[in-house]
């Protein structure tokens, strides 16, 4: 049997399975970094919305549209080639997650912002009248509320960050979608290969969007 | 460092270099273009299938989506090229039209159902059958709250099209980065402006589908009776 599915062929990605398994992991690594910065960035940018300081504002909202506008491709293209010419020097694991994260917090921090929004305010007036400071009824009252509402489209945001942690592949990042893409045009195996990333991603993403889509369902049916 | 503006303009702003970009603009757009407009025909099927009570359309449409929803376009960009003989820019639109599909139809999904129920039974009092219910009732209500997230998706799209980069397709991302490997770029600042010129028209592009998005957003909003 020949073609691009041929026993072969699938034989020959088996024997190497090792290389995408820690390609796999690398991804796991990458995303799970770039995941809990995103949350930071996230909760940071978001909160900052909520005040009236018009330049943070300002600031707040050009990080946002600058990183949702441009292409993650391009921003990546910018860590790699323009902050060595800097005298930083990071490896293609940190620009990963750094980028990632830069890319996904402009969205963490939209959906902080309106989940904090959604919260009616007549909480935080409560809070205020039995003499909480702002930051506390934002962390016992206000953001325990809010977690319940950002957290299925922060879910989504996370299958987001894992596929797009793909991205690495044009920097050589030794993610999955490196090892397939590398893997596959040495060997001029092309078809088990990607079948087998495809299902690889599969394994991480599904779950995670099933979860997310389960939470959604819920929280329709309680509102 | 980073004195040197003047002389990394007169590097970067050349005809040469422009036209080559201009070219890799007009290739993005022309990928966006094309994908966006497919994705809406299949996509919209897609969401109607998903939404029958036919139970083998329903599970086709929704395997299809689930699958390619949680993969990375970028595998669906890789085997299009190298699996298929499609030209580049042809492999990277069925790429894009693959994947875009599947977001559109949930989009569609969740306009549809968005609809509140009680105007099926509406609608059926009335003796409208169900094309003409979807049709002339359901539909119209249901593009007040899909035409902002399908506008939001066309920045998204643009976006992907720089996944095309990777397998070396002639569009924006690629130009430019083709471009910065030129003997001529040298400097730190002529890397930077490249990149900001680059970064600048995506932005540029994208922030008027996103202005968009946001007022139909609004206006979605100020119309919905709860």
């Amino acid at each position: 049997m020949s073609g691009p599915f041929s026993l072969h062929n699938w034989q020959a990605w088996f024997s190497d399975w090792s290389y995408f398994a820690g390609g796999f992991l690398r991804t796991l690594y990458i995303s799970l970094l770039g995941l809990v910065f995103t949350l930071v960035i996230g909760l940071v940018v978001g909160i900052l919305l909520c005040g009236k300081n018009r330049g943070v504002l300002a600031l707040c909202r050009g990080y946002m549209s600058f990183f949702q506008n441009t292409p993650l491709v391009i921003q990546v293209f910018i860590y790699y080639n323009v902050l060595p010419k800097l005298g930083i020097r990071l490896g293609v694991i940190a620009i990963g997650v750094l980028g990632l994260a830069l890319y996904t917090g402009a969205y963490a921090a939209d959906i902080v912002h309106s989940a904090i929004k959604a919260v009616p305010t007549g909480q935080l007036e409560a809070a205020h009248s039995q003499g909480f400071s702002y930051l506390q009824s934002m962390i016992h009252i206000i953001l325990p509320q809010a977690i319940k509402i950002g957290l299925p489209p922060m879910t989504n945001q996370a299958v987001n960050l894992i596929k797009n942690s793909s991205v690495l592949a044009v920097i050589a990042g030794g993610e999955l979608m490196y090892c397939a893409d590398s893997w596959s045009g040495d060997n001029l195996i092309y078809g088990p290969t990607f079948v087998m990333t495809g299902v690889l991603y599969l394994c991480i993403c599904l779950p995670i969007s099933l979860f997310a889509r389960r939470m959604e369902k819920r929280s329709v049916r309680n509102v | 460092m980073f004195s040197n503006w003047a002389h990394a303009f007169s590097v970067v702003f050349t005809p040469k270099i422009l036209l080559y970009l201009g070219q890799g603009l007009l290739n993005t757009l022309y990928i966006a273009a094309v994908s966006i407009t497919l994705s809406l025909v299949f996509g919209t099927i897609l969401g109607l299938m998903r939404n029958t009570k036919e139970k083998l359309l329903q599970t086709i449409a929704a395997v299809y989506i689930e699958v390619v929803r949680n993969i990375p376009l970028l595998l669906f960009i890789i085997a299009m090229r190298f699996m298929t003989r499609l030209p580049p820019l042809e492999s990277g639109i069925a790429a894009l039209t693959v994947f875009t599909s599947a977001i559109v139809a949930e989009i569609v999904r969740g306009g549809l159902n968005s609809v509140a129920k009680g105007q099926w039974e509406a609608a059926t009092s009335q003796g409208f059958n169900r094309v003409q219910t979807m049709w002339y009732i359901i539909i119209p209500q249901a593009l007040r709250s899909i035409r902002s997230p399908l506008i939001s998706q066309f920045v998204t799209t643009i976006k992907d099209t720089s996944f095309c980069a990777v397998v070396g397709t002639y569009e924006l991302s690629f130009t430019s980065k083709i471009v910065a490997a030129h003997r001529t770029i040298v400097t730190a600042e002529d890397i930077v402006l490249l990149y900001l010129l680059v970064a600048l028209i995506y932005y540029v592009i994208n922030r008027v589908f996103s202005g968009i998005a946001r007022r139909e957003r609004g206006n979605a909003m100020k119309g919905v009776v709860r």
